[in-house]
């Protein structure tokens, strides 16, 4: 029997009106890296400030590391570590007042503290930035030491929202180096929420969430070979005209992705190469490739994952 | 709070680090925000000054006044007014930085760490309480030496060691007081332009109606509401302490035992009730 670290069963939630969670259930096992993705909007963040206990749990039961969310909140405040969308530093304090500041509230005396400190910084490459003014870090810098406060007093759990949102790519890397890192140093389990496709795929498990329903859940792996067939994407010299001719030649949909148009279809390969030998000339661009997550959201709820990559919730 | 199977030790070793954690951050971003410092104690000591010398020759000294041995000046009048109004203007200052903790997020990192609510309030008030007794005690040290350039008449305060002792620590009763009294406006607040608001409408004149900018003898309607006014009890209080000499017991001004006890209440019913704003989760307390 797998060891789960985080168990979740009908867990719904209501803004007023507004229905943010309905019936949601999952189950983490320990050591994972779990990806909650979904769009702006799709209750993840919700899921997320529930599981971070700093929402109420109305409907359904929680538990995690074996405590229940509901009545035994504290204990499970010690288990988590929590990094937000945007970082919870104190931005007139240094990164080590900070950090130090952080480490007292969760109760670590101040010897083994310090040398806790000293070691995330290195670990996480920012020990000249010690005694920098936290509001005059970069975004990286600040994401880094909010992973490093966040994983003071060794979690079992770690979550993340968005963790990437604002970053250059060269950031982004860094801080998933650094999670992965922690994963498999620890053991730490990370529970990430997300709306980008890059970051669902550095995950081991997802659950994809659409309007505040599971859509689906399981490896990015599983969830790509569950779609049949294959991605036929094409560029033609005058899309708008040609869209119909080809949906038709082809008997399959388009989406329109940018300039190009994406269809997916059984036989790649041999589509390919009849829209070759029909439309010859007008073909700009072609590209066959396997259904990617985007595919996946998209073929269970009829809706585009993310419009916008940097967009934020 | 849902948290009771934790043992009463447990609960009071988690208390005190988390507390002073954040009682010293309040203290470092103080005095790092050279321009707090300023505006807390500077326009205090300008009102004095100003409305000392401007309303000098029209104060009518109230009655328990008249057994003191020289004339009652209004600067004197004033001068116990003034130390509450630096507490008021640094409490605001503490707890309005609340409604900034939550929209830079740091608060929300705060709340999902595992202390007792109450360490976030006690944190909160703590920082608060120390800034508002140093700035108060320092103009209630350096205000009456202006008498020796000038600025304000000779006072008849004469404070030997206890009466400085004592007053320290009522003044530390009314920073808690404000302190727990801003933090409770400041925390159902998603601006600051709310609570400059509440800061006209009710603190400022809470402060006018307690009988520290004026006696307020002579109407009848304004007695009744100095008197329902907590921090009349302070002022009071405060003033007891500083003044040589009995004062006797009259109308707007409450023997030194009335104005210790309903202090002490007001400042422990605006505690409880922060703790209990505290502990809802509710969607408020997330950005």
């Amino acid at each position: 029997m797998p060891d789960f670290i985080l168990q979740a069963n009908g867990v719904s939630h209501q803004y007023g009106q507004t229905q943010a969670l309905s019936d949601v259930s999952l189950q983490i096992r320990a050591g994972c890296l779990f990806g909650l993705l979904g769009p702006n909007g799709s209750g993840k963040t919700t899921l997320f400030r529930l599981l971070a206990t700093l929402l109420p749990l109305q409907t359904g039961t929680v538990s995690i590391a074996g405590f229940d969310l509901k009545n035994q909140s504290s204990q499970i405040r010690r288990q988590l570590g929590v990094t937000f969308q945007s970082p919870a530093l104190d931005n007139r304090l240094t990164v080590q007042e900070n950090l130090r500041c952080h480490g007292r509230i969760y109760g670590i005396a101040s010897g083994p503290l310090k040398s806790r400190i000293d070691d995330l910084l290195n670990q996480f490459a920012i020990a000249d930035r010690r005694h920098s003014i936290a509001g005059e870090l970069s975004g990286g810098l600040r994401r880094r030491v909010e992973l490093a406060k966040g994983l003071l007093h060794h979690p079992t759990l770690l979550l993340l929202d968005e963790p990437s949102t604002g970053l250059d790519p060269a950031a982004r890397r860094q801080f998933w180096d650094a999670i992965h890192d922690q994963q498999h140093r620890e053991g730490t389990t990370v529970v990430v929420t997300t709306h980008l496709m890059e970051e669902a795929e550095c995950c081991e498990q997802l659950l994809l969430l659409d309007k505040g329903k599971v859509v689906c859940e399981g490896s990015p792996q599983e969830l790509q070979a569950s779609l049949n067939g294959d991605r036929l994407t094409i560029r033609l010299r005058r899309t708008s005209e040609l869209r119909t001719r080809l949906e038709s030649f082809l008997n399959a949909e388009s989406r329109p992705v940018g300039d190009r148009l994406c269809f997916r279809v059984n036989n790649a390969s041999g589509d390919l190469q009849r829209t070759m030998a029909e439309f010859g000339d007008e073909v700009v661009s072609a590209e066959v490739a396997r259904p990617t997550l985007e595919d996946v959201f998209l073929e269970k709820t009829g809706r585009v994952l993310s419009d916008d990559h940097e967009a934020k919730s | 709070m849902s948290n009771t199977s934790n043992t009463a030790n447990d609960e009071v070793f988690r208390i005190w680090p988390g507390t002073a954690a954040l009682a010293s951050r309040e203290l470092v971003r103080f005095f790092r925000q050279r321009t707090r410092v300023i505006g807390a104690i500077g326009q205090p000591f300008i009102f004095w000054v100003l409305f000392g010398a401007g309303l000098r020759g029209s104060f009518q000294s109230p009655d328990w006044a008249a057994k003191l041995q020289q004339p009652l000046t209004y600067q004197e009048y004033f001068f116990p007014g003034i130390a509450v109004l630096i507490v008021m203007f640094t409490a605001i200052f503490s707890t309005i930085s609340i409604i900034e903790d939550r929209r830079e997020g740091f608060l929300q990192g705060v709340l999902a760490a595992p202390v007792p609510r109450s360490v976030i309030v006690l944190g909160k008030v703590l920082g608060g309480t120390i800034l508002a007794v140093i700035q108060a005690g320092l103009f209630l040290c350096i205000g009456p030496l202006l008498s020796y350039v000038g600025l304000s008449p000779g006072l008849q305060i004469h404070v030997d060691a206890v009466q400085a002792i004592c007053a320290a620590i009522f003044l530390t009763l009314i920073a808690i007081e404000l302190t727990a009294l801003g933090f409770l406006i400041a925390w159902p607040m998603s601006s600051t332009q709310g609570f400059h608001a509440i800061m006209s409408i009710f603190l400022m004149p809470m402060w006018l109606l307690s009988g520290s900018f004026f006696p307020g003898d002579g109407s009848n309607w304004l007695a009744w509401i100095i008197k329902l006014n907590p921090l009349t009890y302070g002022v009071a209080g405060l003033r007891r302490l500083l003044y040589s000499g009995e004062l006797p017991v009259t109308d707007t001004l409450p023997s030194m035992a009335v104005c210790l006890t309903v202090s002490a209440v007001f400042a422990a019913v605006c505690f409880g009730i922060c703790t209990w704003l505290v502990s809802r989760p509710t969607a408020n307390n997330v950005a």
